[in-house]
This record gives C-alpha cells, sequence and structure tokens, in this order.
C-alpha cells in the first residue's frame, strides 16, 4: 500500500476520533462525572481544613 | 510514616524559587539586547554580542523561567488533584538539579559561541542529553504520580500537564538528532528544507506545549482556586484540549512562508494555523467565563488580575497569530519586528502574567502562610508589568508595520524607494519604547522578588497534609 493512502487515512481516522470525542464529552452520562471532576481542585482545601480542625496535619 | 502523609513541597519550592530567580536573568539579559539594538557600541566583548546573548535570553526566558515555573507547578497540581504524594522522591530532586545544570551550561555555553544554530534548540549535544534525562525523569515523576493516585478523576489541569510533557520529549529527540563531531560541535541529522521543516515543527510545538498547553495547566487549577470556583465548562476544556492536540502539530510551515518549503505545505500550515483560533480561543472563553458571578473579585484581587489579564493576552495573541499565519498577512509582517511584538504578546503577556498570578498564590502556602507579604505590592507589580507590556507590543507592531511597508515600497520604475538601513534609522524611536516597556517589566519582576523575599524569609517550610480519602474515619 502506498505510504500517502496510510498517512491519508490515519488523518481521516484522527478526525473521527474527535468527532467521537465531541459526542462523548456531550453525552448525557458524562455530566455528573465531569461535575465531579471540576470539583478536584476546590474540595482538597475543604478536606485540609477539616483535617487542621481535628489537630492533624501541621508538622 | 510521616513523610508519607505529606505532599513533597521541596521540589515545588526549590523550582519556585528559581523561577523567581532566573525571571530575572533571562529579563535582564533581554534588556541588554534591547539596549544593544538602540547602541550597537554595548556590543563590548564576542561572549557579549548581541548574536550570542540573543539565544541566551530566549532560552534563559523559556526554559529556565518559564521551565521552572511549570515544573513547580505541574508537581504541586498534579498531588493536590491526586491526592498523593509525588511519585518518586529522589526522582523529582534529580528533575530539579539536572534542570538547574541544564540552565547553568547553556548559560555558560551560549556566550562561548557553542550552538547548533536551531532557534529555541541552540544547546549542544550533551546538553540535550542531559535534557533527555531530566524530561524521561519528569516524566516518570508526573505520570508515576497519576498512576498511584486516590481520586477518581485525572483533573483536566494534569491533561495539559501531561500532554506539555509528552510532547516536548517527542519535539526534543526529533529535532535534537545530530552527528556529533567533537564534543562541542555536532551537525543536524536533516539537511536542506527538511532541516527548516523538522526546526520549525519544533518551534511551533514548542510555542504550543511548551508555552500554551503547560501554562493552560497552570490556567485551569490557579483560576478556579483563586477565583473559589470550578471551571466554567469541563466539557469544553475536554474538547478544546484535544482540539488543540490535533491541530497545534500541523501548524510549523507558516513559519517558512514564501520560501523553499513546498507551496502546499505552507497552505497547510496556514490553514491549521487558522483553524488554531477555536480550541486557543475555547481556553481563553473557559478561563474568563470561571469568573462569571466572582467578577466583583477582580476590583479587589490583585492575583485575579493577573491571571484574568494573561487569559485577555492569550486571546489576543491567538487571535494575531492566525492572521499573521495568513499568507499575504505574511508577506507585511514576516521578518519585522511584528513578529517579535507577537511573540512578547505572548511571552510577557500570558505566559508571564499566569506565572506571577500563579506564584502569588502558591509561594505563601509553601511557607505556610495564606498571603504575600504585601499585597499593595503584587498590585503594584501587576501595574507596571502592564503597562510595560503595553508600551513593548505597541512599539513593535509600529515598528513591524512599518518596516514591513518600507521594505515592499517601489518606485514607478520598479526600484526600491528605501534602502534597508532607512528602516532601521526609522525603528530607532520604537527601540527606546520598546527599552522602556522593557525596563517597566523588569522592574515588576524585582517588585515580586523583594515581595517573594520578604514572605519567605524567616518562615519555616510547611509540607501541607494529604487528605484522607473519602468515606475514611478522621
Amino acid at each position: 500500500m502506498d505510504i500517502n493512502l496510510v498517512r491519508s487515512l490515519l488523518t481521516a481516522l484522527l478526525f473521527i476520533v474527535f468527532i467521537g470525542i465531541v459526542l462523548w464529552a456531550w453525552s448525557k452520562g458524562k455530566r455528573e462525572d465531569f461535575e465531579a471532576a471540576a470539583r478536584l481542585p476546590l474540595d482538597d482545601d475543604m478536606a485540609e481544613e477539616r483535617m487542621a480542625r481535628n489537630g492533624r496535619g501541621r508538622q | 510514616m510521616q513523610s508519607q502523609s505529606t505532599y513533597n513541597y521541596t521540589v515545588v519550592r526549590q523550582f519556585a524559587i528559581m523561577t523567581v530567580v532566573w525571571g530575572i536573568v533571562g529579563m535582564l539579559v533581554g534588556l541588554v539586547i534591547a539596549a544593544q539594538l538602540i547602541w550597537p557600541d554595548l556590543n563590548l566583548a564576542s561572549w557579549l554580542s548581541y548574536g550570542r546573548l540573543r539565544p541566551l535570553h530566549t532560552n534563559a526566558v523559556i526554559f529556565a523561567f518559564g521551565g521552572s515555573a511549570l515544573f513547580a507547578t505541574s508537581y504541586y497540581v498534579v498531588q493536590r488533584t491526586c491526592h498523593v504524594r509525588l511519585f518518586g522522591d529522589w526522582l523529582a530532586a534529580f528533575t530539579f538539579w539536572g534542570w538547574q545544570a541544564v540552565i547553568v551550561l547553556a548559560a555558560v555555553s551560549l556566550p562561548l559561541g557553542m550552538t547548533s544554530g536551531k532557534e529555541y534548540a541552540e544547546l549542544e549535544w550533551p546538553i540535550d542529553v542531559l535534557i533527555t534525562l531530566v524530561w524521561v525523569s519528569y516524566a516518570v515523576v508526573f505520570f508515576g504520580t497519576i498512576a498511584k493516585r486516590k481520586t477518581p478523576h485525572i483533573y483536566v489541569a494534569n491533561w495539559f500537564f501531561g500532554a506539555f510533557i509528552i510532547t516536548v520529549a517527542v519535539l526534543h529527540l526529533v529535532n535534537s538528532a545530530a552527528m556529533p563531531v567533537t564534543l562541542t560541535k555536532s551537525y543536524s541529522a536533516y539537511a536542506g528544507v527538511q532541516d527548516a521543516m523538522v526546526q520549525w515543527w519544533y518551534g511551533h510545538n514548542a510555542v504550543g506545549f511548551f508555552l500554551t498547553a503547560g501554562f493552560l495547566g497552570m490556567m485551569y487549577y490557579f483560576i478556579p482556586k483563586q477565583a473559589g470556583r470550578p471551571v466554567y465548562s469541563y466539557r469544553l476544556s475536554v474538547v478544546h484540549f484535544w482540539a488543540l492536540i490535533f491541530t497545534y502539530m500541523w501548524a510549523g510551515p507558516h513559519h517558512l512562508h514564501y520560501t523553499a518549503l513546498p507551496d502546499w505545505a505552507q497552505s497547510i500550515g496556514m490553514l491549521f494555523s487558522l483553524v488554531l483560533l477555536a480550541p486557543s480561543w475555547g481556553g481563553m472563553i473557559n478561563g474568563i467565563m470561571t469568573l462569571s458571578g466572582a467578577w466583583y473579585k477582580l476590583r479587589t484581587d490583585p492575583i485575579l488580575k493577573f491571571l484574568v489579564v494573561s487569559l485577555s493576552f492569550y486571546g489576543m495573541s491567538t487571535f494575531e497569530g492566525p492572521m499573521m499565519s495568513i499568507k499575504t498577512v505574511n508577506a507585511l509582517s514576516h521578518y519585522t519586528d511584528w513578529t517579535i511584538g507577537h511573540v512578547h504578546s505572548g511571552a510577557l503577556g500570558w505566559v508571564g502574567m499566569v506565572t506571577f498570578g500563579s506564584l502569588y498564590y502558591l509561594i505563601p502556602r509553601l511557607y505556610g502562610r495564606t498571603e504575600m507579604h504585601s499585597m499593595k505590592l503584587v498590585t503594584l507589580h501587576f501595574w507596571v508589568a502592564t503597562i510595560g507590556i503595553v508600551l513593548y507590543i505597541a512599539a513593535m507592531w509600529i515598528a513591524g508595520v512599518m518596516q514591513g511597508l518600507m521594505w515592499r515600497a517601489v518606485n514607478p520604475d520598479g526600484t526600491l524607494t528605501y534602502a534597508f538601513v532607512e528602516s532601521v534609522k526609522a525603528t530607532y524611536p520604537y527601540y527606546a519604547v520598546r527599552l522602556l516597556g522593557g525596563l517597566l517589566y523588569f522592574a515588576g519582576a524585582l517588585i515580586m522578588a523583594w515581595n517573594v523575599y520578604r514572605t519567605v524569609v524567616g518562615q519555616k517550610a510547611v509540607d501541607a497534609p494529604i487528605p484522607a480519602p473519602a468515606g475514611a474515619h478522621a
């Protein structure tokens, strides 16, 4: 097979993969997961404050 | 046991402090070469000449200042969003000392005139080997930490940091491939236009992944943190991440418009550069909209000012970039100071400001404080730096368009209207304004250094505890 055909097919395949990613990101099931993930940087402070209140975690 | 229950802040502290130090060094070299363009007499010795200091400036600000900032923030963010201590403490320590060794070697070898001549990849092959070792260790530490995470998700900032680490490894290995002749001299593995294309595939993706993806990782952690709100749209962050990854790889040829590079390759480079506007603005919109409902915080919080203005400059320069990649626009802008203005709107405005904002959040927390020594000085830094950027890029825009117009002007008989030196003479006032802008930006960095010193001095280094896994009893 011509190497350039392989290259073209790979490009087309990657484009289809990208469309798939967009559809996946907008699928219904992902909403809760994404909301949980988006809270990750904010939640860790609360955990830290909780531990500080319990008298732990300071060196 | 004790060391297992805290985050590894040691390496974060080291990199964070060195970010400030290398920022000042790199910007100072920038001031010197800006002054040399006005007063050529300042080329005092061969090792102090413009041609040798210019790569020292770019390497120092990109890899020493920017690189240290990326190491510091990625190590901090990956631990805090994975709820585990960094993987491999000794390996993380090696990345710090190894990276500092690379920087020192660059600072010695470049003024001595040792160079492979590839822009942003000038360092000779023994240093390239050391970079590879450090970078592979960085990847092991980073992905090792992600692998042992206690949280179900990999937060989006880590996706950006991860893409930055992987891509820079690939770019460095391919573009630095060379045949060594002696310890300090090598020749590229590629020749002719292939060499140019590989170089600018590397060069533009260094912008795309070192100076964009990595700093977007920073943005996706520190803006939500400082605003106290989750990112505006997590979906958008996922989609614009993959769009950025798939698109950036193709944009390199826009550095080679109207050269020996085949025309179709130039056109593809232009097309993908135009497409890049969408994922770039996706990130900018996502960051800025994270503040919706919390806009009032911008009035009082200088850290948020830094972060939001950095996104504004990111939006501006990622609009300007695609426009400049259009061949007809490029015919005017290429080889002029417009390009220098564009680069610095991205470098000073986006990379610099997002780094300052993140450091002002980060540094007090690494020393058991909640705030910098003086928030007034943070505000002062913000205004001095912002005015400096505006002066710098406005001067370079005007100078660049003027140069482009002068170079292309022809008389009715077909001869050139201006000799090249006339455009140089006409540029002098703008070089002076640029130096003034750079001086202000540098003054801002000095203000930060003083503030950091006062924040850190006499304080005990504090390593924050790792939160207990959800559901576990305290």
